[in-house]
């Protein structure tokens, strides 16, 4: 049962379809920064392979830049 | 997992995403957090200090049953108003990791086998008195550290210097902190700064000398690029020897080569006098000029002995003095040009700018550490930038006690809790205060941290009991102190959390309490003392190191120096301790006051804290209408005319490279907790060696590859990193100290300042090899 967060980046000038984009994938919340080009992921998958394929899912989302690690916890 | 639990390891998850994103953006805000950050009425919040660094951020824990559940920052601790670093979110995972320790273990036939804790500390003050019967009091010693709890080294230092009569109590702040203090004594008589971390919300211009803070106290780092985004005309310069994360935040980034700080700090001086830019008016009532001995030696031998002696000088010397430090011919040794060191020099001394320096290892772990906190110092006293809000020479502690209980407690050889031994007046409050005869406190100091393993290695010492520290990672020139260790006829005691490469060595290991798994107080850099309750229990037969302390002090005899009972002993030794500070100079608060505030900063007089020492405005010491220096005899800061000195070992045709070595964010120290937490443990799975990148294309080595480190005493193999985090310029290597695969100390040298006795673990020569 992972749960991870990041700081994820958007691409210039997508920060909102990032933001419509995440809240659209199950096992995540998002919190758009209100003043800076950033929000916080945090994701709660009920097993690795639901893990693998959400990461896969972020991997080819086309408004994001990069993702930023910063908290990791597994059962 | 409980639905509850979840929820906030989530919370907790959000909380070091928003922390980070805090550090890396000051002023961030999120709309949405109050929806999501909602505690559970199933957790309980408590107060306590961070575990890791010497910043001593206020956290609030959450506790779910029995288990430390989640980690938020404490928004009354004016230290970090709610913000943590990554370390101080994770910080309730060290406590929980499978190989934990919770049993203690005697050597038998080679191997650590589980014993009834009672047994192993029969056998420890078996040992103890066996040693001492057959080689003496100080062939026994106690090894601490600046994260020992304040009572762990209270008592420490009552039982080995008042009950037993031996000064063989060190601690490893000696590696991290001794140069700081020779260098606050020598310039002003007292210990610890004269600031506090409020000086961030007021400076214009901060000059960080040597110093990674956007790594090692991120938090404050944060602090000041809060104050630079809320106004424009703040400034930070980074000068340091090699590129780093702070570096590249900051707006100026002004490199110098290894040792040669000390002939720029002496520049910007000559630069102040020569354009007139003198406080006279401050320099005239505060200040007086002196000079010390010169060629001082590097204590890489055996018994070592130095003694500094102070001649009192006038301006005029001091300034010809200065002729050797222009700009322009210090351009040449240092690399750092003159127009950077008059630039440094115009900031010092424009006075409409308040100036705050900081610095931490990069000038205490220096062969001259002492002389270039000294030479720091100097450039604010002329100036007359001290002592006033965001005017402030600060010199940052590394560990989360380290002030608390190595400076202020005095758990080094030649303190006590209040003045020296040397001293008859510090001697008799001592052992009035400790129930113990006078004569029991020996007047003259034993063994300094490198030259008491030495004494091990010899033979002089045959009993150490090491708490809270990993000396068998930290000890420069390692191979020479592990072995030492191994000899015959050695005896080491090591209470740990965990396995170490020192429990490796140790023939009884006790399990210790952790952190919020027992009572305690800490004190961080500002002079601010924190107290945590025991939040959750220890795991199985551990027990705080204080009270490991007083079981074997009542096994020797102690009981009526160790009267408390297990319910009320931190209260009872703080209560004792604090008698040593009764004066408006250092008074402590007492013990109901901590345990209700976030910390509270000493002197404490009259329910006040004091935020700037030596300003009658603010300190209730000082007398006068507007400094007042009490600390020393003539009342006046004392500026010193320090010389600048080659390194001990300097690199060469044979070992061509400075090695120079560190820490990074993610890693506590020897990474015995945090490589024992899976997120920092993934960040910087290892150790790794930075090469300048055209050196590396010179000797052909790729990022990834395998490089042999080779010194005159040892070698390791790593993974070379070029460019990563951070990036030395050519001619040096850095490596990071947190990995016991990679003991890079076994390379490293055991020079030490011969005032301070801290070792230099930033410059020694080596040399690259493709492994
Ligand atoms: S900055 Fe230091 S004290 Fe603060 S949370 Fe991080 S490690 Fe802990």
């Amino acid at each position: 049962m992972p749960v991870f967060s990041y700081l994820v980046y958007p691409k210039p000038g997508e920060k909102d379809k990032l933001h419509r984009d995440l809240e659209r994938l199950d096992f995540c919340e998002t919190m758009p920064a209100e003043n800076e080009d950033l929000l916080i992921l945090v994701t709660d998958t009920p097993d690795d392979h639901t893990e693998k394929k959400l990461q896969l899912n972020l991997k080819n989302m086309s408004s994001l830049q990069s993702l930023s690690m910063t908290f990791g916890h597994t059962d | 997992m409980n639905v509850s639990r979840r929820k906030f390891i989530k919370s907790m998850a959000l909380n070091s995403a928003a922390a980070t994103a805090a550090s890396l953006f000051p002023g961030i805000s999120f709309g949405a957090w109050k929806r999501i950050d909602q505690p559970s009425g199933m957790i309980h919040w408590q107060k306590t200090p961070c575990r890791f660094c010497g910043t001593g951020c206020g956290l609030l824990v959450g506790v779910s049953g029995d288990r430390a559940v989640a980690v938020k920052g404490d928004p009354n601790c004016t230290v970090n108003k709610g913000l943590c670093c990554v370390k101080g979110y994770h910080s309730v995972q060290i406590l929980y990791a499978e190989d934990r320790i919770k049993d203690a273990l005697v050597r038998k036939n080679g191997k650590l086998v589980k014993v009834p804790i009672r047994e192993a500390l029969d056998l420890v003050a078996e040992k103890m008195k066996e040693t001492i019967k057959d080689h003496g009091k100080d062939a026994v010693a106690i090894y601490g550290s600046g994260q020992w709890s304040i009572a762990d080294g209270y008592v420490a230092s009552k039982l080995f210097k008042g009950c037993i009569g031996t000064n063989n109590v060190e601690a490893n702040a000696r590696l991290c902190m001794a140069s700081a203090v020779t260098g606050f004594m020598t310039s002003f008589g007292l210990d610890e700064p004269m600031g506090c971390y409020d000086d961030i919300d007021h400076a214009d211009v901060f000059v960080t000398w040597g110093n990674n803070m956007a790594e090692m106290h991120p938090v404050l780092f944060s602090r000041m690029l809060a104050n630079r985004k809320s106004k424009d005309h703040v400034r930070i310069i980074d000068f340091a020897t090699r590129t780093t994360r702070s570096s590249q935040a900051s707006d100026r980034s002004i490199l110098f080569r290894p040792q040669t700080d000390l002939a720029v700090a002496n520049a910007i001086c000559h630069e102040i006098i020569s354009n007139n830019r003198v406080n006279w008016d401050f320099v005239q009532k505060h200040v007086s000029f002196h000079k010390g001995k010169t060629n001082i030696g590097y204590g890489t031998e055996d018994h070592f002995a130095f003694n500094d002696k102070a001649e009192t000088i006038d301006f005029e010397e001091y300034k010809k003095f200065l002729e050797d430090y222009t700009p322009e011919k210090v351009e040449k040794l240092s690399g750092v040009p003159a127009k950077d060191i008059k630039y440094l020099a115009s900031l010092y001394g424009d006075p409409d700018q308040k100036v705050t320096s900081f610095w931490c290892m990069g000038m205490n772990q220096h062969t001259r550490g002492t002389w270039i906190n000294n030479l720091v110092y100097n450039i604010h006293l002329l100036v007359g930038k001290i002592s006033t809000p965001g005017n402030s020479p600060f010199s940052l502690t590394g560990q989360p006690s380290a002030c608390g209980t190595v400076r202020e407690v005095g758990t080094l050889t030649h303190k006590l809790p209040h003045g020296v031994v040397m001293n008859e007046d510090d001697r008799k409050m001592a052992a009035d205060i400790w129930q113990v005869p006078l004569k029991n406190i020996d007047p003259k100091p034993t063994y300094h941290t490198v030259e008491m393993f030495r004494a091990l290695d010899r033979g002089d010492i045959r009993f150490m009991w090491v708490q809270v520290t990993n000396p068998m990672v930290t000890m420069p020139n390692l191979i020479r102190y592990r072995n030492g260790a191994l000899k015959e006829g050695r005896f080491m005691v090591v209470s740990e959390i965990y396995p170490t490469p020192t429990s490796d060595v140790a023939d009884v290991v006790l399990p210790s309490a952790l952190w919020i798994e027992r009572e305690g107080f800490f004190g961080n850099s500002e002079r601010r003392t924190q107290h945590n309750a025991e939040i959750v229990p220890p795991p199985g037969e551990a027990m705080s190191n204080t009270w490991q302390i007083i079981e074997v002090a009542r096994r020797l005899g102690f009981e009526k120096q160790f009267p408390w009972s297990r319910e009320t002993y931190i209260e009872d030794a703080w209560t004792e301790y604090i008698r040593f500070h009764d004066s408006p100079k250092h008074r402590m608060a007492p013990y109901k006051e901590l345990t209700t505030r976030s910390g509270i900063q000493w002197p404490f007089v009259d329910g006040k804290e004091t935020k700037w020492r030596y300003n009658p405005k603010y300190d209730p010491a000082a007398k006068g209408d507007d400094f007042d220096f009490y600390g020393k005899p003539d009342n006046r800061a004392w500026i010193w005319a320090r010389p600048y000195e080659p390194a001990a070992e300097s690199p060469d045709s044979e070992y061509p490279f400075w090695l120079n070595t560190g820490r990074v964010l993610e890693h506590w120290h020897t990474g015995s907790m945090t490589r024992r937490v899976p997120i920092l443990h993934k960040a910087v799975p290892e150790s790794y060696v930075e090469i300048n990148t055209e050196d590396a294309a010179m000797m052909g080595i790729v990022n990834g590859e395998k490089v042999k480190i080779i010194s005159r005493r040892g070698s390791v193999v790593m993974t070379a990193s070029i460019d990563g985090r951070g990036r030395p310029p050519k001619g040096m290597v850095f490596v990071p100290f947190f990995d016991e695969n990679h003991l890079i100390n076994e390379v490293t040298l055991d020079a030490f300042c011969p005032i301070s006795k801290q070792p230099d673990y930033k410059k020694c020569a080596v040399k690259l090899e493709k492994a």
